[in-house]
């Protein structure tokens, strides 16, 4: 098993006929996602590269097609649309890859999307890799291959590090998911890991996190009373100076919270083991399974 | 992006929050001629982004315009922590009944709008916070129904708010809110807000934080960014479109995506160098950007050698190995070492091309923890 993703994920990419969607939709095809549909307004009917149909809504991709996950590539102004959207057409698992969304609108979406029951990963995330079975967003498929370990971050192209220290040394990964690095993001440590905890195939987790806010040390709270598997975490940005944004707009530090000291302090408290960097964490999660 | 108190209260002013009658000035000339207009005392504040300004000396009474002109000449120019004051303040001066504490912000953790209240205002709410947590309340906002007339009841009853302030605190948090909303702030902070001995209720002080991703579609914010300086590397990084933070060290650093520039920061602190900066390129790795990077790192006269750490994702590593040589072509005076690192996508290209070309400059490092190494080596030594 995976969490979230597998080989019977019908997905519609909403945002297809775009240049970001067209590129990594043909990445995600070649990796063997089945890609069933995809949504531009205006443009519905057509077919995209002679293999996807195209609808006007998201509505007509689940009844026509039986998509029943949505990845999201539309610009930020129009991505909470998108993302209501989609929640609103049924689909269980929406994945925006937007950056640049405003808070004020994801604060909005957030409430309204789990009424609805959906799973939302993202925004401004790289997506989610179940390595052999599916790839949705734009996790580059090359650096990982199927294996024990659930991996989830914050970031993008350090979770590919992480990802390609671990396949370098011949071990895989369950599922990997970046969960985005904006303030408010769908779902936190807390909801992927508790699936994790369940998920057969994941023999141990590695977290990642960066600089903002308190996910981290609730994540630590949380796997300590819910996982009999080891979970091994790393931390960036301990170099970061208070009140800069580095990058991410969840990765800024305000007073004496939020920071990588802090929560690197927090897992070890409790105790899981820590990597100082990604090299090492990756050399920890391999030995927690052996 | 932080506002400065003059521009948060002009933008208060606008939303139909109360504050004082005031005006800022850059010149002792400037701050007497406000004084005058408004006439009695006045108080003239430093605007400088930083707390404390007023245990420093940055924050003074003065009876007249003659004294406000005096004050203000003392104020202007002074260093508050690092921060110089180049603009002033001048109020009127009210009578202060009581000061409590009003904020409403983006609350990470429960995912909504966050309101807080206290009576204990005038000071700093985070050692409140540490010492006192019951003194101040917390009421969830859903952006799903906005602010209702029970939120602020709680806000004001929970907050130990004294019932004569009632009346005006709830109309203050009422327009606090909606300024809240429609200017797009992660934060608005009121602190002190003020009973007066009129029985108003104002805002003698004002913070507002704006949500950057949100500036495409609030008029203001163009304007409001303009006022506020820069230090000269991030104006350049802003001008350029770059993801640029200037720290102190002498390592310079390229990195793609935030988080792992953050760890390549890191990484090179824990080889035991310091790195002069946090620049992502994201997908970026052409020439041009490469080349303006470049440039704007070694601006910085203090940065002796840098670390570009690429991992190719969507970016392909030859690409980057070729925008790094055409940037050099572009930069043809510089001296300094660069240690490279490419993994992932076309790396083993993208090495051959560095090789190849075999510049003077560039040497490249198997690793990430190897190539930090390296870039701290190659800084040892140097002046």
């Amino acid at each position: 098993m995976s969490i979230l993703l597998d080989q019977n994920t019908r997905v519609v990419v909403q945002g297809l006929t775009g240049s970001e969607g067209t590129f990594h939709t043909k990445r995600n095809l070649a990796y063997g996602t089945k890609v069933v549909a995809g949504v531009t307004p205006a443009k519905g009917g057509q077919k995209w590269e002679d293999q996807v149909p195209v609808f006007d809504t998201v509505q007509d991709a689940v009844d026509d097609a039986g998509a029943n996950a949505s990845l999201i590539f539309v610009p930020a102004r129009f991505a909470s649309d998108a993302i209501l959207e989609a929640a609103d057409a049924g689909i269980e698992l929406i994945v925006c890859i937007t950056e640049g969304i405003p808070a004020r609108d994801m604060a909005t979406v957030y409430p309204y999307v789990r009424a609805k029951g959906a799973v939302l990963i993202g925004p401004n995330c790289p997506g989610l890799i179940s390595p052999g079975k599916s790839n949705m967003g734009i996790i580059p498929g090359e650096i990982t291959g199927p294996g024990p370990i659930g991996l989830v971050s914050r970031s993008g192209t350090l979770t590919y590090q992480v990802m390609y220290e671990m396949f370098t040394r011949g071990v895989g990964q369950s599922t990997c998911i970046g969960i985005g690095g904006d303030p408010i993001v769908g779902s936190n440590f807390i909801d992927v890991l508790s699936r994790f905890a369940t998920d057969d195939e994941t023999q141990a987790v590695v977290l990642i996190g960066e600089i903002g806010g308190d996910e981290e040390e609730r994540a630590a709270a949380f796997a300590k009373e819910n996982m009999d598997k080891p979970v091994v975490a790393y931390v960036a940005g301990f170099t970061a100076p208070p009140g800069k944004r580095m990058g991410h707009a969840g990765a800024i530090v305000s007073g004496s919270k939020g920071t990588a000291q802090a929560k690197a302090e927090a897992f070890e408290a409790l105790g899981f083991k820590v990597g100082r960097n990604p090299t090492e964490v990756a050399e920890l999660a391999i030995a927690s399974i052996r | 992006m932080d506002l400065f108190e003059y521009q948060a209260k002009d933008l208060f002013r606008r939303n139909g929050i109360p504050v004082p009658d005031g005006k800022v000035a850059s010149s002792p000339d400037a701050a007497q001629k406000v004084a005058a207009k408004l006439g009695g005392r006045v108080v003239v504040k430093a605007q400088v982004q930083v707390g404390g300004r007023g245990k420093a000396g940055g924050i003074k009474l003065a009876d007249d315009a003659a004294g406000a002109r005096d004050v203000a000449g003392q104020i202007l120019g002074m260093d508050i922590k690092g921060h110089k004051v180049r603009k002033v303040l001048v109020e009127r001066a009210g009578d202060i009944k009581a000061e409590f504490y009003a904020s409403f912000l983006l609350d990470r953790s429960a995912k909504a709008f966050l309101g807080m209240v206290s009576s204990k205002g005038g000071v700093d709410i985070e050692e409140v916070a540490a010492t006192d947590p019951d003194a101040i309340a917390r009421v969830n906002v859903s952006p799903l129904t906005g602010i209702q007339p029970y939120h602020v009841r709680r806000l004001l009853f929970d907050g130990g708010i004294p019932k004569e302030a009632h009346k005006g605190a709830t109309i203050l948090l009422q327009k606090m809110y909606e300024c809240f909303v429609n200017t797009d702030a992660s934060l608005v902070e009121v602190n002190p807000m003020v009973l007066t001995g009129s029985g108003e209720v104002i805002a003698l002080d004002a913070k507002v934080s704006l949500d950057d991703n949100a500036a495409y579609r609030q008029p203001q914010y163009e304007k409001l960014a303009r006022d506020i300086p820069l230090p000269k590397q991030e104006k350049i990084a802003k001008e350029k479109s770059l993801n640029y933070v200037k720290l102190d060290g002498r390592i310079g650093i390229i990195g793609n995506g935030a988080g792992l520039t953050m760890s390549t920061l890191d990484v090179v602190a824990e080889a035991g160098g310091t790195p002069a900066n946090f620049l992502d390129i994201g997908g970026g790795a052409n020439a041009a950007t490469m080349a303006a990077g470049i440039d704007l790192i070694f601006s910085d006269r203090k940065v002796k050698s840098l670390f570009v750490n690429i991992f190719g994702g969507i970016t392909r590593c030859d690409e980057v190995a070729k925008g790094i040589l055409g940037a050099l072509e572009q930069l043809p005076n510089l001296k300094a070492p660069i240690v490279v690192r490419l993994d992932g996508t076309n790396a083993k290209e993208g090495r051959e091309i560095l090789e190849k070309a075999a510049h003077p400059n560039i040497s490249m490092a198997p690793t990430m923890l190897d190539a930090a190494a390296k870039a701290v080596a190659l800084t040892k030594g140097k002046r």
